[in-house]
């Protein structure tokens, strides 16, 4: 039973979060409208164009997400936020907001 | 760098036992299996694990690698290019770029993941284009073979110019033909995997001739890392800063250009050395599980089921063989006592063994704990928990890769506070690093179960669910609790923007090495027996001494008033005996001692007695229940009984159970949140190179253990 309440609350607030970020999210659509990682559903694939965060670029690129692979949506933690992508046959996992410098054709 | 190494490895070659001897570097990833390659080279017992950054810092081993030649033998953390991203990456660099000669690797045996040999080759050419001189040990050829991996050896022998060795370094395959290899004269490969582009030339030609260098690619990482490099002086960085200045270098480009050339060409390199198979529609194993394990909702419920599980078997099953061991050890006490007299009998009887006694009993219950994370490790789902958990970390400033600290420090805080070196992010480090003592350590447990045991009824809920194993649980939630919200505490205190992420390889699922588990328990209980024997040992002897002598003439007086005062009230022999050592016990030097810091703990709820186990503790928790043991020990020479059984005769002034829910619980919060590990304070000093941090958690969580213990105690009484 407490538990329960706790999951709850728990929910409640990880929802509110999200809306946050959603609006946040919106904006950044707005300015720019090339496809994400982050727009994939789960199961859909994708091919890499560029990465438009230099710094993160480094670490996504020695990682194999470079311009041409392919890439697919693979799961979503429970709360939406992180992710996991499979890249030359392997599995990254990533966050929301690093799933999104990664842009498709 | 290139020739100052041939010039030395002959000499190292020829070396036998007695003269230094070549030095092998294992680098690879991260979870390519460099520490079980370095296991089965050393014989050593490494801790190896399913997810990368298992290792975080430099080990050395030596090898026997044929009858007559022998060699160290360098594990490292595992990384993904040259470039490091955080702490443990630099490691590799820091050996690379030592400017000791003698300190820098022969030779290179670069480790690769067969079944992603893709990305790991990355590594390996930059190390080519460094001229230093490698093998590429290709590894978990099983895993490859199952996904219908085929990599046609020769071919990419030929194209990387190295030998290529393929193995199976969890099973030893390979090992042999490895050890011969390394113990040949081997030279760096000629082939080159990235030009340095025109643009950059003049740069790197100053670079080369300034540090007289003659490798174009190492000039190159001189330009990237200066400001890392340990060994250039002040004026080298200036001189360096200019440069780059003036020749418009921008690194952040540079790299990824160099990325995106080195994948290009390894891109052709393997298009005629590998060739998969099976048709790949088959979905992976490994992705299908985790549908159910990272599951929005079965996630965590199968998260929860498991660490429940797991409070259950610490308390309901580790019970039975911790009943033997206790009365095993009272009845060796007995039978000594009955056999031998003087005062060493004593101090063996109720000084060592009773302190001892105190820690032996806890081995089925760290046992237990220690399998756990073992295998929590070991099948890759310690890395769906840190994904899980992720968002939720984040809000408290810390991340999903504090998980792993976290978690381990459920077993001990020291390797666990090493283990936040992989966490990129400077903030989320020091936060992870600060929170993790709070987290409930395996030297708790003696003190949680015996208190428990005294005032938790064994009850049992739907014929499964232990009382006493949620009351664990409970505390272990709070430790838990207390850690996140801490976290939260410094987010709003520490100012430091600089971003954190959370790139990170998701391993397959794989099976538990069983035979790995079992030497991960047994080492580690051994390592907590010896290591906390030997403290408390020392803790028990000292503290008979203490207990049993006084200053002065102060026992004789304190025996003259007990006989008086049992003449008053008419006891028995027996009970003016008791009288006797009672009193005498409160005027020895350890009793004065107690009694000095009582005013301060009896808001808490403890005497003096109390008041002494707190003060030994302070140098290492578990010796708690051995202080307690050795102090109710003594003066009960006639009834030699179990821990539990002397803490339940405890009584106070009024001749009620010392032992209150009260006071245990009060007791209970104060070890779970009280800052009382040496060894814990130390690590945290040197992993983040300051004393600030230490003191700052001896004070933070002293304090709170005072305050809390405080508000139990006096809400509960
Ligand atoms: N199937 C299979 N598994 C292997 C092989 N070699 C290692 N492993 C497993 O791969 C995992 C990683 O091994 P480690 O030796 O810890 O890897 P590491 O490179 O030292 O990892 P880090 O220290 O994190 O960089 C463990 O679960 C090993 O049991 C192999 O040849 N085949
Ligand atoms: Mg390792």
């Amino acid at each position: 039973m407490q538990y329960r309440g706790t999951a709850c609350i728990l929910q409640l607030f990880i929802n509110s979060l999200n809306k946050r970020r959603e609006i946040v999210h919106n904006r950044v659509q707005e300015s720019q409208q090339q496809k994400s990682v982050r727009d994939l559903k789960i199961g859909e694939s994708g091919e890499i164009s560029s990465l438009n965060d230099p710094e993160m670029a480094l670490k996504l690129l020695e990682m194999g997400c470079i311009p041409g692979a392919e890439v697919k949506l693979n799961s979503k933690a429970p709360f939406g936020d992180p992710v996991t992508i499979i890249v030359n046959d392997y599995t990254l996992s990533l966050r929301l907001d690093e799933a999104e410098t990664i842009l498709l054709k | 760098m290139a020739v100052t190494i041939e010039a030395e490895a002959p000499e190292a070659k020829k070396a036998t036992a007695h003269h230094p001897v070549a030095r092998i570097a294992l680098i690879g990833n991260p979870n390519s299996g460099k520490t079980s390659l370095f296991n089965q080279l050393t014989g050593l017992n490494q801790k190896v694990g399913n997810f990368p950054g298992v290792t975080v810092d430099k080990k050395t081993g030596v090898s026997q690698l044929t009858p007559q030649l022998k060699a160290q033998i360098i594990d490292l953390p595992g990384s993904y290019s040259l470039y490091p991203k955080s702490l443990d990456e630099r490691v590799i660099i820091d050996l690379l770029y030592d400017p000791a000669l003698n300190n820098r690797p022969d030779l290179v045996i670069v480790t690769a993941d067969a079944s992603n040999l893709k990305r790991n080759l990355l590594l390996f050419t930059q190390l080519a284009d460094l001229r230093i001189p490698a093998v590429l040990a290709l590894n978990m050829m099983d895993v490859a073979e199952a996904e219908g991996v085929k990599i046609d050896i020769e071919v990419l022998q030929r194209d990387l110019g190295v030998p290529v060795i393929p193995m199976n370094a969890r099973k030893g395959i390979g090992i042999a033909a490895l050890k011969i290899l390394i113990s040949q004269q081997l030279a760096a490969t000629e082939v080159s995997f990235f030009e340095v582009p025109a643009r950059l030339r003049p740069m790197v030609d100053g670079i080369k001739e300034r540090f007289s260098l003659n490798n174009d690619y190492l000039a190159l990482h001189y330009a990237h890392q200066y400001k890392h490099l340990r060994f250039l002086s002040e004026d080298d960085k200036v001189w360096m800063a200019q440069l780059l200045e003036t020749q418009g270098f921008k690194s952040t480009t540079e790299q990824a250009n160099e990325t995106i050339a080195r994948y290009v060409r390894i891109n052709e390199v393997l298009l005629d050395v590998v060739r998969v198979d099976k048709a790949k529609e088959e979905e992976k194993f490994s992705n299908k599980l985790d549908q159910i394990l990272t599951h929005r909702v079965y996630g965590y419920l199968i998260f929860m089921g498991l660490l429940f599980l797991v409070f259950q078997a610490v308390f309901a099953w580790a019970s039975y063989p911790m009943d033997l061991i206790d009365e095993g050890i009272a009845a060796l006490n007995t039978l000594i006592q009955e056999n031998f007299n003087g005062p060493l009998i004593n101090l063996l009887t109720e000084g060592v063994i009773a302190g001892l006694g105190g820690v032996l009993i806890f081995i089925p219950q760290i046992a237990i704990l220690f399998a756990f994370i073992a295998i929590l490790e070991e099948t890759g789902y310690m890395a769906r928990v840190t994904f899980m958990m992720d968002k939720i970390m984040r809000k408290f400033g810390l991340n999903g890769k504090s998980v792993v600290p976290l978690i381990s420090g459920v077993a001990c805080a020291v390797p666990a506070v090493m283990s936040a070196r992989t966490i990129e992010n400077w903030k989320d480090r020091m936060i992870t690093i600060f929170v993790t003592p709070l987290m409930s350590c395996s030297a708790r447990i003696p003190v949680y179960t015996v208190l428990i045991a005294l005032v938790v009824p064994e009850v049992y809920y739907l014929g499964f669910m232990n009382l006493q194993g949620i009351v664990l649980m409970g505390l272990y939630l709070l430790g838990f609790l207390s850690a996140i919200l801490s976290a939260l505490l410094l987010k709003v205190l520490l100012k430091a923007r600089e971003r954190s992420y959370f790139i990170m390889e998701f391993p397959v699922y794989r099976m538990p090495r069983w035979k790995n588990v079992g030497l991960t328990i047994f080492e580690k209980s051994r390592t907590f027996v010896l290591e906390a024997g030997k403290i408390i040992v020392a803790v028990s002897i000292i503290l008979w001494v203490l207990a049993s002598y006084g200053p002065g003439d102060s026992f004789e007086r304190a025996e003259e008033r007990a006989v008086a005062e049992a003449e008053v009230k008419g006891l028995s022999d027996v009970q003016t005996d008791n009288l006797i050592s009672s009193y005498q016990l409160e005027s020895s030097y350890a009793g004065r001692f107690g009694h000095a810091i009582e005013p301060a703990i009896r808001p808490l709820g403890y005497d003096w007695k109390i008041g002494i186990a707190l003060l030994t503790s302070f140098a290492a928790r578990e010796v708690f229940v051995g202080t307690i043991s050795t102090i109710y020990s003594i003066g009960e020479e006639e009834n030699v009984t179990t821990i539990k059984d002397k803490l339940m005769s405890e009584k106070d002034a009024d001749g009620n159970p010392f032992f209150t829910p009260a006071r245990a619980f009060s007791l209970l919060i104060f070890y779970a949140f009280a800052m009382q590990c040496i060894s814990t304070l130390a690590i945290v000093r040197r992993e983040t190179k300051s004393w600030m941090w230490p003191l700052a958690q001896l004070v933070y969580m002293t304090g709170l253990a005072y305050v809390s213990a405080f508000a139990v105690f006096q809400l509960m009484s």
